[in-house]
């Protein structure tokens, strides 16, 4: 049976880019623990609304940990901390302990400026995508399907790298603000299957390249982007893109 | 006078039809394709795909999406498979089959030579989304795998674990990257459709709002495309995400583009029951649970009350207390009987009190027995990634022992409901998938095309694609053949400049309702009135009833509406308003359909039309065709029903059962 719980949410509010921004808090009394934390969130954003203030904005879009939309940075770490990987929508108020203050802030990074409040802007992952995650095929030129024959232990091994939902919560764990767990998700995931092999060099370079320019870190192998990841990406993708990306520099 | 309606289906044989259409359509030669602007609203499965393929042909594709960025689009939650008659499992597929089977699972009410053409093109999604490095499941010797879904006899689902939709849409959004650096496609994010600009009676081009900014823009192009999904969050509570809306439709419908068959709704039997009144969206439980999991409520009030009350717990009340009420209404098929026919049964027992959670809203999913017969590691080998996801989300976890009974091991069950998943109807179209106003199409869920009064598992994916890569590319060119003639048309022109001051009207006059209530209130109060009265099982009384409150409802959103903040810069809460204003006005579409439709079909359930042992009854004699519904000029005014006569050339229609 749920039981009732009361926190105060502590919410970063902040009007755009350039504004410095600053935190509100905000009492939840008697909050079912049954309810999820987004949900917890709508009901406080009812009784701001009811009082006439705006709402505290933020992204969420499937709740169910599959669009990586939500992406919020509770108490510290990047989605909240839960047992398995989750996403900030799949995390429940009885993971908290009545009383307790809970803290809510944007994924801070410089490749992630915010919008508004906790809402931030994440085109910087679409450019990385633009600039080589995909197979060079147009729509009608594919053959059959099965014409190539793929092991099982690869195409399984690149479906979990291809679990990556672009949220973005690497970046906001990682000191650095390295973009790596996410650029080595896609360069694995196109490596390992036969289709995807062929670009695969000029890929890992030009990820890799697009994600400098636009001010992403590198990576010092401290692994806060693995131990956050609600999808369970491994470093283990990183080592690949490193191989990929200095096989294609020697050949050059 | 009344409209009539051309659905433009080629003539001959119906296996020939997509072939003799593609022979005989017109084209447009590769310099004039770089003359020519199209809109992409959308970037689901049907609209990456689109906006994809038009800007590998060569068009100047102009794609707008309302999220961060194309790939959070809600085809990504898709769990299942796509579906296609690649009979690489040599257990007798084939097009032809397919193409039965989805028509049949439509009860009857889809177009032939649409299904057919869905049938046919379903192999080569298969092969592009392969070649693009979708990591589908395989088998030991390197071949694709396949598993089976309901309302087929073969196993023709292709899958990716459990997250098909996600790697599909991530195959179409890399295309559509591609595109992007390629310079062929302009990506707008965080942008949304607010009204399609008509000059001359064609649509040429949108006035969309730039959701940071908040301010209004104008795009012209030669043809627009809207791929903005279906219509599931009318209900409030649904399993589509929180950002889905049907406002470009509905703006469209306004506009003069017809609205087929609203009343076909699809409920998914197994989803997360709603926990109280502060819920936000349900989740979805895979319908194979239903294979091994044994769905049930209470003989006796009293331990319902008890359950409700929460003074006792399922694994307390012993086996012959218990109602497997599928099992004994439906001997034959059991738990697996189809999802419209589940979902009735739990509402039915619900709606005699004998609901087994708080709120008195949930029956039993229990695998006690299943437990017992195969061991708990099997089960878990099976379902283990949704126990865990259930265990999230509700704190309980159906592979825990709960006590011993005579020797009887009994686990904690799972408690599910029905809820609002898919949407059958929407934007009416012809065979070229062009709407009603010329040079304005729709595809994917958006559209009504292709799955009849009901969809079939894993159809879904398949026919969000087959619009985008492989029939919308072709047919929009038989459009666009002749139009290359004509300059790019100025945004200045008188009709974008009145488009965009109609918008700015509407929202000023929604932020100057300034009333007492928030926009979640009022949605939550369409969602009860929506699922009492236009829900699973509809009557003439209920959806009367229904209209009235709907049309008592929009009177309050237009007098006690509050927005707070201003229009300038990002509201979220202005534009889950117009969202609303918009959904309202589908709920009444839906109600008018379902009054209208004298049957039962599908998705569509009139209890009056039902045989004696409760099940759906057609009339194939008054009803064999698409209701389509036209906009009279107001919001207030009723709309008025266009039917497109049904044609089957091939198919013998028949009724379903599932008793024997």
């Amino acid at each position: 049976m749920a039981k009732n719980i009361s926190v105060t949410i502590k919410f970063w509010k902040q009007n755009g880019p350039k504004d410095k921004g600053h935190f509100d808090t905000h009492e939840l009394k008697n909050i079912p623990d049954d309810t999820s934390f987004l949900e917890a969130l709508d009901i406080m954003n009812e009784e701001l609304i009811n009082e006439g203030k705006e709402p505290f904005v933020f992204d969420h879009d499937c709740r169910e940990g599959i669009c990586g939309m939500c992406s919020l940075y509770i108490n510290g770490t990047p989605h909240g901390k839960t047992e398995r990987g989750a996403t900030t929508c799949q995390l429940y108020m009885r993971r908290f302990k009545d009383g307790e203050t809970i803290t809510v802030e944007p994924w801070r990074s410089a490749g992630f400026p915010v919008i508004k409040d906790c809402m931030v802007d994440r085109n910087a992952f679409d450019k990385i995508m633009q600039a080589g995650g995909y197979t060079s095929v147009r729509t009608g030129q594919a053959q059959d399907a099965n014409a190539i024959l793929i092991p099982k232990e690869d195409a399984d091994e690149a479906m979990d790298c291809a679990s990556c939902i672009g949220c973005g919560a690497c970046v906001a764990a990682c000191k650095n603000g390295s973009a790596m767990l996410f650029v080595s998700s896609k360069v694995s995931q196109l490596a390992l299957l036969p289709q995807g092999r062929v670009e695969a060099a000029k890929r890992a370079k030009a990820m890799v390249a697009k994600m400098d320019e636009l001010g992403f870190g590198n990576c010092t192998n401290t692994r806060a982007c693995e131990a956050v990841c609600p999808k369970c990406e491994t470093i283990s993708n990183i080592a690949r893109l490193n191989r990929e990306f200095i096989c294609a520099k020697l050949a050059d | 006078m009344a409209k009539v309606l051309d659905s433009k289906i080629p003539a001959g044989p119906v296996p020939e039809k997509w072939k003799e259409y593609k022979a005989h359509q017109r084209l447009v030669n590769p310099k004039n394709k770089l003359k020519l602007d199209v809109i992409v609203v959308g970037t689901g499965l049907a609209g990456a795909s689109a906006a994809a393929s038009l800007a590998e042909m060569g068009f100047n594709v102009y794609n707008f999406c309302i999220q961060d960025s194309p790939r959070r689009a809600h085809s990504i939650a898709a769990q299942g498979g796509i579906n296609a008659a690649k009979n690489y499992q040599n257990d007798g597929d084939s097009v032809y089959r397919l193409f039965y089977d989805t028509v049949k699972g439509g009860d009857y009410r889809a177009r032939e030579a649409n299904v057919y053409r869905l049938a046919e093109v379903s192999n080569n999604i298969i092969d592009q989304c392969v070649a693009q490095g979708v990591p589908f499941a395989r088998e030991y010797g390197g071949m694709l795998a396949n598993r089976s879904f309901g309302g087929a006899q073969v196993s023709r689902t292709f899958y990716a674990k459990g997250q098909t939709g996600q790697q599909l849409l991530l195959g179409a959004y890399s295309s559509l990257s591609k595109e992007v650096q390629r310079g062929k496609v302009k990506l707008f994010t965080r942008y949304e459709m607010e009204d399609v600009v008509i000059v001359d009676g064609r649509a040429r081009g949108i006035i969309a709002k730039n959701l940071v900014t908040g301010k209004l823009e104008r795009f012209s192009a030669n043809a627009v495309v809207i791929a903005t999904g279906g219509y599931g969050n009318t209900y409030f509570l649904s399993t589509n995400a929180m950002g889905c809306n049907c406002t470009a439709a509905v703006q469209c419908f306004r506009k003069g583009a017809m609205m087929a068959n609203p009343s076909y709704v699809q409920i998914h039997p197994t989803c997360i029951p709603v926990h109280g009144d502060k819920q936000s969206k349900l989740t979805l439980m895979s319908e194979s649970l239903r294979n091994d999991g044994r769905i049930w409520v209470p003989k006796k009030l009293e331990d319902a009350k008890a359950l409700q009350a929460g003074t006792k717990q399922g694994y307390e009340i012993p086996e012959e207390d218990r109602d497997y009420y599928l099992e004994r209404r439906y001997p034959a098929f059991g738990n697996l009987v189809p999802r419209d026919v589940a979902s009735r049964a739990a509402k039915e027992r619900c709606d005699k009190g004998f609901g087994v959670n708080n709120t008195g809203l949930a029956v039993f999913l229990d695998f006690s027995e299943s437990i017992q017969r195969l061991g708990i590691d099997e089960i878990r080998q099976r379902y283990g990634n949704l126990f865990d996801m259930y265990e999230e989300i509700t704190d309980v976890n159906p592979g825990e022992k709960a006590c011993t009974k005579n020797g009887v091991d009994y686990y904690y069950p799972m408690m599910i409901f029905p809820a609002i998943h898919y949407t059958m109807g929407g934007v009416w179209v012809d065979y070229e998938l062009q709407t009603t106003i010329p040079g304005l199409f729709a595809i994917g869920e958006c559209n009504f095309s292709d799955h009849g009064a009901n969809r079939l598992g894993a159809s879904a994916l398949m026919q969000g694609l087959a619009d985008g890569y492989f029939v919308l590319p072709y047919t929009i060119q038989n459009y666009l053949a002749d139009q290359a003639i004509w300059p790019r048309l100025s945004t200045d022109l008188p009709e974008f400049a009145a488009t965009e001051k109609a918008v700015e009207k509407e929202i000023d006059r929604l932020m100057n309702i300034k009333g007492k209530r928030s926009v979640d209130s009022i949605h939550k109060e369409l969602g009860h009135i929506m699922w009492e009265h236009v829900g699973m099982g509809r009557t003439k009384e209920g959806l009367e009833e229904g209209l009235k409150l709907l049309k008592a409802l929009r009177k309050e959103f237009d007098t006690n509406l509050f927005i707070p903040g201003s229009k300038e810069g990002l509201n979220v809460e202005l534009d889950k308003a117009i969202h609303l204003r918009d959904f309202i006005l589908m709920g009444e579409l839906v109600a008018y359909d379902a009054l209208h439709r004298e049957e039962s079909c599908g998705g569509h359930f009139r209890e009056e039309h039902q045989t004696e042992e409760g099940e759906a009854k057609r009339d194939d004699e008054n009803f064999f065709y698409v209701g389509c519904w036209d906009y009279q000029g107001s919001d207030d005014k009723a709309p008025e029903l266009v039917k497109e006569p049904l044609n089957y050339e091939i198919i013998k229609v028949q009724t379903r059962n599932y008793k024997n």
